[in-house]
């Protein structure tokens, strides 16, 4: 069996795992933002009011800062920037737990569009996402991972009409546009359908994450509009899952890092025993052991970024990398966090709840870590028994 | 700044001038050095370019692909990563010159002195005297009246008075191989521990060093135990201020930490590349408990490896770091210490699972003969020598206990422990 099994890809020869200068300065200007409009605490009122999504927050870093239009080229009305400053983007959303659409509609619903081909179809789409006017989501459940052609519920009639349910759409609720994988009569489409229009239902589920909204979305022949099919349309649906997750890895560290730094602050401040509980070593190595977790999911995600960037070979194996490595990573830096704060960590006025729901939720969302490693077995050459 | 393009000239001119194909490895090696393609990120004059430390591996890349011999560095690794940057760092200009070249080329094996019975994490506890010595030991130009020179083999740096030293060193890995050692003694009993310590470097071939082997887990002996009976070491081997060896040592041992573990390795390298062949090569053996190990261990060392990767691009002035502001070529930070705690965890967790997919093959050893190496080879005996010799991971060159305590006090900055023995003088400490 060990002839013919695919070795492992070649890592890009001279990754970047830095941050540029560029970068920094869009990291500044996101994080000042935040600061100002998103602390946990603003994070928490807001989640409170019932609104899908902090739109004022939204428009402010979608419009003013221009973040939503990153990865879409100059002249079709975007920024031209590439994975790289997305993810410093969604750092910095990891690291305040915002309530905003960035990762369904900035990154996952414009790559899938990206992948539609250049058609007058998509053009006017595609500015209106570039520039925070419209909120679009890709109509798949959260948990989907790329690499697998996911199963379709919605079929697609030769007259364009859409008839199926999809269940757990990140900011459903707040999308405008759905970009919804259909069957269609010959093969796998994709499809833009207002979610206004008439067959279109909806609901909301009370989720897990409460920054990240999810809905169920019922189409009852509702008119879609068709942008790509078959291969196309597969590949366009694909790109954005791997785009979706590989950044989503940068969420996870900003999570972790906050997370870290928190009780890093908490403990070094918090006296028992007549001493800063922090001072104590069986504390001491639990931090120090996930700063090291921490400085390695950001080399893992900062991989996959590159990646992605410069739309390397390796792109798959860095992705399922760096998915398979910085859930786990803030999903323990967020228990981690909660249980070393003691009793305040449990509370609900503490911010603590809202980075572990966070991390909990992405740890599943587009692809478990599990799934990741199964993909990366086949990748690298690691067959399964 | 000497870039990639320079270096590839500097490489094809020393390889036109001194073919690997007709050169001896010696002579080779003595002019790469010379030609500065040593350790590139060195000064001119002592085997570098005062080029950034990351264009190493551009004229490594050309060097192996040209079928030049190389330096050995498993075998030499104590003088490479410990005190080649030590004496760099703290040594005279004379000392460079004395030590570093033949340090390079691995005609001079060196070893480290350090821990002693009573001293291991707690190094500065070290109980080994060093007390000037009244007769000015081998101050003269002829060296030590008592010691059989070799043929023209020089003696070391000259001069200044002299050391007697008497103590007990332990662990002392190539310590049977070694021409020199660094060496930490005692200087000052009367302040506390830490300011009472001078750092020097020993000739192990004086009179009064007496290596002994300690056979260690694996079967072999690579370590040592060493008894310095009025060992005495000229002034002129120092490192440093008297009484400021601790801080010559922190140069040391924050070198030593990123030496072990952190070497640059390619995607699938070292242990891990072991366990996916053995996983290819045996799919008899295979479950699904293992194969979801092996994957999760694959993730974890290939994640290790970018972090490497990463850390070296923040301490090399590549210009992409330097416009972010990355730091110059330089010592590494306590960061390293995160380097090394991965590093061990690894290699224990994957030559444990090697063990336990190779079945009855993993309940064989292949030879406990007693023997003296040369060094550790990690990839070229079997999985249980592996599992054994990577326990000491966690333990040598500082223990994960230790170097935790490091990066949650020096890199996330949280209060130390209360310490009892910071004001003491080293003689009144409890022992
Ligand atoms: C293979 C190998 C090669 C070596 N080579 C050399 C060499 O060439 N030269 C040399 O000088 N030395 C060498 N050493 C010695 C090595 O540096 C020491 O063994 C090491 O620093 C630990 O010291 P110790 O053995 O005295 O253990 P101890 O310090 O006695 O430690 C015992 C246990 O207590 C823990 N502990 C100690 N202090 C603390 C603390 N503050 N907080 C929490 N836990 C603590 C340790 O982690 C360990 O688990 C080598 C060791 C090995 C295993």
């Amino acid at each position: 069996m060990t002839d013919g099994t695919p070795r492992p890809g070649a890592p890009a020869p001279d990754p970047d795992l830095l941050y540029s200068e560029d970068e920094e300065a869009l990291r500044a200007a996101v994080r000042s933002l935040l600061a100002d409009r998103g602390a946990p605490a603003t994070v928490l009122a807001a989640l409170e009011s019932g609104a899908p999504h902090d739109t004022g927050l939204w428009r402010a870093l979608a419009t003013d800062i221009g973040t939503a239009g990153l990865l879409v080229p100059e002249k079709l009305g975007g920024h031209g920037a590439s994975a790289r400053e997305a993810a410093v983007v969604l750092e910095e959303l990891g690291r305040s737990v915002a309530p905003v659409p960035y990762l369904t509609s900035a990154v996952i619903a414009v790559t899938a569009l990206l992948g539609c081909g250049d058609g007058a179809g998509v053009a006017a789409p595609l500015a209106a996402l570039a520039a925070g006017r419209t909120v679009g989501v890709l109509a798949l459940p959260l948990p989907t991972a790329p690499g697998t052609p996911p199963d379709l519920a919605v079929r697609a009639a030769a007259d364009g009409t859409l008839t199926g349910r999809v269940t757990s759409v990140a900011d459903a609720a707040s999308a405008a546009l759905l970009l919804v994988p259909a069957e269609g009569t010959d093969g796998p489409a994709l499809y833009a359908v207002e979610a206004a229009a008439e067959g279109v239902r909806t609901d909301t589920v009370t989720p897990l994450d409460l920054t990240r909204p999810l809905g169920h979305l019922t189409f009852d022949g509702a008119r879609g509009r068709l942008l790509a099919t078959g291969d196309r349309a597969r590949a366009a649906v694909d790109r954005a899952l791997l785009t979706g997750a590989g950044l989503l890895a940068s969420e996870q560290l900003g999570v972790a890092e906050w997370c870290l730094a928190e009780t890093v602050r908490h403990t070094a401040e918090r006296t028992q025993f007549g001493r800063p509980v922090g001072s104590f070593q069986a504390l001491k190595h639990r931090m120090a052991a996930l700063w090291l977790e921490v400085a390695s999911a950001r080399a893992a995600a900062r991989y996959a970024a590159d990646a992605l960037a410069s739309d390397s070979p390796d792109a798959p194996v860095a992705v399922a990398v760096a998915q398979a490595y910085c859930g786990p990573v803030a999903v323990r830096a967020a228990e981690e966090c909660v249980q070393l704060h003691g009793g305040i960590g449990m509370t609900w006025e503490h911010p603590a709840h809202l980075f572990l729901k966070r991390a909990k939720s992405d740890e599943l969302a587009l692809g478990s870590p599990g799934r990741h490693r199964d993909a990366l077995g086949a990748l690298v050459g690691i067959d399964a028994p | 700044m000497t870039d990639a393009a320079d270096l590839r000239r500097r490489t094809a001119a020393l390889l036109t001038a001194h073919p690997p194909a007709t050169t001896g490895r010696l002579d080779f090696l003595r002019a790469r050095f010379d030609a500065g393609l040593a350790w590139v990120h060195f000064p001119e004059g002592l085997g570098g370019l005062d080029a950034p430390r990351s264009l190493q591996s551009v004229v490594d890349a050309e060097l192996t692909a040209a079928g030049a011999p190389d330096n050995d560095p498993g075998r030499i690794g104590i003088g490479l990563g410990m005190a080649a940057p030590t004496i760099l760092r703290f040594g005279s200009e004379e000392q460079k010159q004395r030590w570093l070249r033949p340090l390079w080329t691995g005609e001079e094996v060196w070893c480290q002195l350090f821990s002693e019975p009573g001293a291991g994490s707690d190094l500065a506890a070290l109980a080994t005297r060093a007390v000037r010595d009244a007769e000015g030991a081998r101050s003269d130009a002829e060296g030590g009246g008592d010691r059989v020179v070799e043929g023209g083999r020089d003696q070391g740096v000259e001069g200044g008075g002299g050391w007697v030293v008497d103590g007990q060193k332990v662990w002392t890995s190539s310590a049977h191989l070694a021409r020199w050692a660094i060496l930490i003694a005692r200087t000052d009993p009367s302040v506390p521990k830490h300011r009472g310590i001078s750092y020097f470097v020993c000739d192990m071939t004086d009179p009064g060093v007496e290596v002994r082997p300690l056979r260690q887990i694996t079967g072999e002996a690579e370590f040592n135990e060493v008894f310095l009976t009025g060992v005495r070491i000229p002034d002129a081997h120092r490192l440093g201020e008297v009484g400021e060896g601790w801080k010559v040592a922190q140069t040391t041992l924050m070198n030593e930490r990123v030496a072990i573990g952190g070497s640059r390795i390619p995607r699938e390298g070292g242990m891990i590349g072991v366990a996916a062949e053995d996983w290819r090569a045996r799919p008899a053996l295979r479950t699904h408990d293992l194969h979801q190990r092996l994957l999760t261990l694959w993730v974890e060392a290939e994640v290790a490896r970018l972090t490497g990767e990463r850390l070296r691009q923040q301490l090399s002035p590549t210009l992409n770091s330097v416009r972010a502001g990355g730091a110059p070529t330089g010592q590494p930070g306590p960061e390293g210490s995160g380097m090394k705690l991965a590093f061990a965890r690894l290699a224990q967790e994957i030559s444990g699972w090697e063990v336990e997919f190779l079945a009855e093959d993993g309940l064989t050893y292949d030879d406990w003969t007693m023997r003296r190496p040369d060094g550790v080879d990690f990839t070229g005996r079997e999985a249980g020598y592996r599992y054994l010799r990577a326990k000491g991971n966690s333990i040598e060159g500082g223990t994960s206990e230790v170097l935790l305590n490091i990066v949650a006090e020096r890199v996330l900055g949280l209060p130390p422990e209360p310490r009892t023995d910071k004001d003491v003088a080293w003689k009144d400490l409890p022992r």
